[in-house]
């Protein structure tokens, strides 16, 4: 049996001056594993990505990613198990805005080696680039070349897919990036964002309140079945 | 691989092209007046130094080595008193001395000062690098009323050779007191010089007697009308004054001796200066506003440094997205703080580098016209190390006012976490 990718014990987090919004005792998710987790706005899913990220620090228990216990780790080394090993989606905006289509995409291994290697090993990062938006959908050279702000919502958020695939992550965290999508867009997004984490047996932790997007993953669980900060919130 | 920092940076920039070449023509503009400034210092300063050289003493009637040189070398203003013609002769005697140019001011012509000398004058008398007076046209005064007139003279007069000239006494405006009874003739023009040679009018000292012939009281006598010019030039025109004298020594080692000698003169009292003193005192004297002028153009590349930090600061809050993203895509603090500083150092760098051009093209636009209508040789304006410097300091300064809105970004994108709700 393979370690979990993520695995969360005892964590509990608050903003300062507010009452605890996380409070997990246990969380698992297996490489390859597609998971769906759902909650309703302002009920910690974003909260809790950035925990996992790194990008935030908990104020009690412990958050493993590969193994490795963010909450033991220095900032700079948090951000480099971000750097080396999590791709990123967010709902909208989510490219930089002055950067061409495949810039865009090559981004993250500006500042990762590991994923410099494995893209050089691929055959350079513009060919990975280009393998990985042509897998999502976009071909056309001129495309490609275009800044991305050009682009519809939609292609926006292939290449902010290939972007989070780009140097084989292990764990792809994708934040409500749907909602501005309409269902055939939608549905087919998270298909071909599914079949791409699936070949490189990346985790994929799809975060929605769009309860109806159940189906389409392995698993799927409710934040407040986990978070015992919203049972007692329901429960008060 | 991909987009350095830098290459970030740079397009960051470009993304904000109206926000960034605002700013960068603040510094630009900036800088611009701030080199100018310098450079007009440096020109000026350069001039100054190059009106007179290769003279190692001057000599006029006691009063400051300000005034002396003021009156003597620029033309401005009047002696207080003059030295008789004896003294200047036995000053003219001394063993020490090798030439003297003895030189009488006191009338104009349509407001250009009229200066009666002698041939050393053009002989001996050095300006800028111990450059010697040419002409441009024709030759020395050798008749009564023969003029050499300076090339700004000639060029805002349209005067040529041949030219008649009706010298005013004193210097006040032509009219009443026209010595246009003895009219003089423009006999050479010199090339110019960029010193007060250039707008001075130049006669022999026997011609200052002449025209005086009859304004003994300070007016103009009504029987003056009745001496010809014939009889004029029969009679003993020495002059019995002189206002300075320009002296060359035999040996310049003896300058400071000579000067005692002469300031310590028991038969009339002299003063004698060194040029070059003189001079340092009076740029010292005119420094003062001149660095107020510098502190001046510095604040306002201060300013321009401001519009750097404005510039950036006001666009995080609408940035905070790209540097989550940024962040969210392995960006480490470093990189976003690098990112922050590397854009305040780009419109440093630019604005500094656009600005010492834009000065160098005003200069390369301006000195023809500045040499052409006033005669004024702007030297040492060229790019040099006071560019550099300046791009230098300037860049540096931007970097350094970069920190503050790089800790901010930084911050903020520390708080915001992978998702920016703004």
């Amino acid at each position: 049996m393979t370690a979990p990718v993520v695995n969360i014990a005892d964590l509990r987090f608050a903003w300062p001056g507010q009452p605890p919004l996380l409070d997990v005792k246990a969380f698992e998710l297996a490489a390859g594993e597609r998971l769906f987790l759902r909650g309703p706005s302002g009920s910690g899913k974003s909260t809790l990505l950035g925990l996992i990220a790194g990008v935030l620090e908990t104020d009690q228990g412990s958050i493993s990613v590969l193994g490795q216990d963010m909450t033991q780790l220095s900032g700079s080394r948090r951000d480099q198990v971000r750097a080396d090993h999590l791709g990123v989606i967010f709902q909208l905006f989510n490219l930089v805005p002055y950067l061409s289509v495949v810039q865009n995409v090559i981004l993250p291994c500006r500042f990762s080696k590991r994923r410099q290697s494995e893209v050089t090993a691929a055959g350079g990062a513009d060919q990975e680039a280009r393998r990985l938006l042509a897998q999502l959908g976009l071909e056309d050279p001129d495309l490609l070349a275009r800044n991305v702000t050009d682009l519809s919502v939609g292609q926006q958020q292939r290449v902010a897919a290939a972007r989070a695939l780009i140097g084989n992550p292990s764990l792809i965290i994708a934040d409500e990036p749907t909602s501005a999508l309409d269902a055939d867009t939608r549905d087919r997004f998270i298909g071909l964002l599914s079949a791409e984490a699936k070949k490189t047996n990346a985790a994929l932790l799809f975060v929605s309140h769009d309860a109806s997007l159940a189906k389409l993953f392995d698993r799927a669980i409710d934040l407040s079945e986990i978070n015992a900060a919203a049972q007692l919130a329901g429960a008060v | 691989m991909g987009v350095s920092i830098f290459g970030l940076a740079w397009r960051s920039l470009l993304n904000r092209k109206i926000s960034a070449l605002l700013t960068v023509t603040a510094i630009a503009l900036s800088v611009a007046l701030f080199l100018g400034v310098e450079k007009a210092r440096n020109a000026a300063k350069s001039g100054f130094d190059n009106t007179i050289s290769g003279t190692e003493l001057i000599v006029g009637a006691p009063s400051g080595q300000i005034n002396l040189v003021l009156y003597s070398v620029f033309r401005l203003g009047n002696a207080t008193a003059e030295i008789s013609w004896q003294a200047y002769e036995a000053l003219d005697a001394r063993e020490d001395v090798a030439w003297t140019i003895p030189i009488s001011l006191g009338d104009n012509h349509r407001g250009y000062r009229v200066m009666g000398t002698n041939l050393n004058y053009f002989e001996h008398y050095k300006y800028g690098q111990r450059q010697d007076l040419a002409f441009a046209d024709g030759r020395e005064f050798d008749d009564l009323f023969d003029a050499v007139i300076g090339a700004e003279v000639a060029k805002s007069l349209g005067y040529e050779l041949g030219t008649p000239i009706i010298i005013t006494h004193g210097l006040g405006a032509s009219g009443f007191n026209d010595h246009d009874d003895r009219p003089f003739r423009v006999v050479g023009i010199l090339r110019p010089t960029g010193t007060p040679v250039d707008q001075t009018i130049h006669v022999s000292l026997e011609a200052i007697t002449a025209i005086h012939v009859g304004w003994e009281t300070g007016t103009r006598n009504p029987l003056v009308d009745t001496i010809s010019e014939e009889t004029i030039r029969g009679f003993d025109l020495t002059p019995r004054t002189v206002t300075a004298v320009f002296v060359g020594l035999k040996n310049r080692a003896t300058v400071l001796r000579t000067r005692r000698a002469i300031n310590t003169n028991k038969t009339e009292p002299l003063l004698a200066i060194i040029p070059g003193q003189a001079l340092a005192e009076l740029w010292q004297v005119m420094s003062t506003a001149e660095r107020v002028l510098l502190a001046i153009s510095a604040f306002v590349i201060a300013v321009g440094l401001v519009s750097i930090l404005t510039s950036i600061l006001t666009s995080l809050n609408e940035r905070r997205r790209e540097m989550s993203i940024l962040r969210a895509t392995g960006a480490r603090p470093g990189h976003i703080f690098a990112l922050l500083i590397a854009e305040s150092t780009f419109l440093g760098l630019i604005g500094a580098i656009l600005g010492a051009l834009l000065i160098q093209l005003i200069l390369l636009i301006a000195a023809p016209i500045l040499t052409a209508q006033y005669g004024i040789a702007l030297m040492g304006t060229g790019p040099g190390l006071v560019d550099l410097y300046t791009i230098g300091a300037v860049t540096l300064a931007a970097l350094i006012l970069g920190i503050w809105p790089a800790v901010t970004a930084l911050r903020r994108s520390l708080a915001d976490g992978l998702t920016v709700k703004v």
